[in-house]
């Protein structure tokens, strides 16, 4: 396993150089894991060494920025990597994508392939890593995908059992910014809004501006509903860069001791 | 979980269980040229048959990528695929639907590779029950011989070789049927599943299932005939 072959897209702007650090790395203590429900069969819990770090947020919250910066600054204090993030599996990231090009699938048909996508990365990137004591970095999980059926109106039952598969995170982040501001960062990075991440399946508005402002304040709703059972840290992504890199930071720093 | 009649659709399914070599198939066939030769509304479904998700299976089932719980989710996309776009709408659209296999296959089938129970059942609790479950219940060594004479090649998840059950995939396979037979009878009552001796003449089960079709489903509904 190399730790950057499952990076999507090289980073857009060089990061500022790591802060020299001395030549002593801190070995991260071991704290017990579980899965969210009954889990991946015939995995043994106890020899998952390594961490699992989660970063949730819309397209355009600076979940990537944020990611890349974790991985230079974990790198520099001698962690191993990998990353992780949704339709990335060898067995149907194809086919998800087709299907999603002609919007194709129903709902509960999507809503499993999505859990395929993820359960294939889970037992086959996410595990062993953790197994090898890497720092896994996970762009968006279950989370995302809970919150997109949900708005949808799925069973939100149908949704914990489903994803009852999942291991419980050390921590995760979810980038808080605001549908309005969301949408600037959309027109600056692609001149245009994605179908999806404005829910225009949803049949919200036909005018894809209000739908995606009315879509993303949906998914916020969700979010924060969520949260409650949950418990991830909300960080305020409307600040610097390196503001919100210094608290993700921070907080990973208690992690790795804890 | 409900059937489809306790739903109100004006459809009905029928579905017939077994394991291979069972004769559930020439039965459901039959089944469906009797329903035709009335003029029934009849459509005919197999487990396994969507399109869309097939690349991605057949690609898994190659390369030998599947886990039980990716290989249970994979079947259970696929089977949505074809719930939601297939079943759903003909269902409500008065039919009268055959399907060769349905989710209990997957129950079985999946909780002899040691997935959870409940989390199966969980995933395909969106889908309703079959009015009428037809479970062909064959001597293990009867349907085993039925697929195993021909020597077929037997394909490495269907020998159930991935339980490292056994080297050789004719003995892996006979032990993994052997297995799927305990989960088919576990499940029979509590699905009230019609139990057919499949140890009969194929005339002899054919007759019964006709009767039971009749007697439970008013076919003068399905009739497309003018009267």
């Amino acid at each position: 396993m190399t730790t950057s072959a499952r990076s999507p897209k090289p980073l857009r702007k060089p990061s500022a150089p790591a802060r020299v650090v001395g030549p002593r790395v801190f070995v991260p203590h071991r704290s017990p894991k579980r899965f969210y429900g009954h889990g991946i069969p015939g995995v043994d819990l106890a020899k998952l060494s390594g961490k699992l770090i989660v970063v949730e947020g819309a397209d355009g919250s600076g979940r990537s920025t944020q990611i890349a910066k974790l991985v230079q600054w974990l790198e520099a204090r001698g962690h191993a990597t990998v990353q992780v993030g949704l339709k990335r599996s060898t067995l149907v990231a194809e086919e998800l994508d087709q299907a999603q090009q002609g919007n194709i699938l129903s709902r509960i048909t999507l809503s499993l392939f999505y859990a395929t996508d993820f359960a294939d990365q889970l037992e086959n990137v996410i595990l062993p890593a953790l197994k090898s004591g890497f720092m896994v970095l996970a762009d968006r999980y279950i989370y995302t995908l809970m919150v997109r059926d949900m708005v949808r109106g799925m069973d939100e039952e149908w949704l914990k059992n489903l994803y009852g598969i999942a291991l419980v995170p050390d921590a995760v982040f979810y980038l808080n910014v605001a549908p309005e501001e969301l949408i600037q960062r959309n027109f600056a990075k692609n001149l245009a809004l994605d179908f999806w991440e404005s829910g225009m399946d949803l049949g919200l508005s036909r005018d894809m501006f209000d739908s995606f402002l009315n879509y993303q304040s949906l998914v916020e709703q969700q979010f924060k509903r969520l949260q409650s059972t949950y418990g991830f840290t909300i960080v305020d992504g409307h600040r610097l860069v390196d503001e919100i890199s210094v608290e993700l930071q921070k907080k990973i720093e208690t992690v790795l001791e804890k | 979980m409900k059937t489809f009649a306790e739903l109100d659709f004006p459809g009905r399914m029928v579905a017939v269980e077994g394991l291979d070599g069972s004769g559930k198939s020439t039965q459901i066939y039959l089944l469906k040229r009797w329903l035709e030769l009335q003029g029934a509304k009849v459509f005919f479904s197999e487990w396994n048959s969507s399109t869309l998700v097939k690349d991605a299976t057949s690609k898994g089932k190659k390369r030998e990528l599947l886990t039980p719980t990716t290989f249970s989710l994979i079947h259970a996309t696929d089977f949505a695929d074809r719930y939601e776009r297939q079943l759903v709408p003909l269902l409500r659209a008065g039919y009268l639907v055959l399907c060769d296999r349905y989710i209990f296959t997957a129950f079985a089938r999946d909780t002899v590779r040691g997935c959870l129970p409940e989390w199966v059942r969980g995933n395909y609790s969106f889908a309703a029950l079959p009015d009428l479950v037809f479970f062909f219940n064959a001597k293990l060594e009867v349907s085993l011989q039925r697929i195993l004479d021909g020597r077929p090649e037997l394909k490495y998840f269907e020998a159930g070789m991935d339980l490292n059950l056994s080297h050789d995939p004719y003995e892996s396979f006979r032990i993994f049927q052997g297995r799927l037979l305990e989960q088919y009878l576990a499940m029979s009552t509590e699905f009230k599943f019609l139990v057919i001796d499949a140890n009969q003449a194929v005339e002899t089960q054919q007759s019964l299932v006709r009767q039971l079709v009749a007697s439970r489903i008013d076919l003068s509904r399905f009739s497309n005939l003018k009267h």
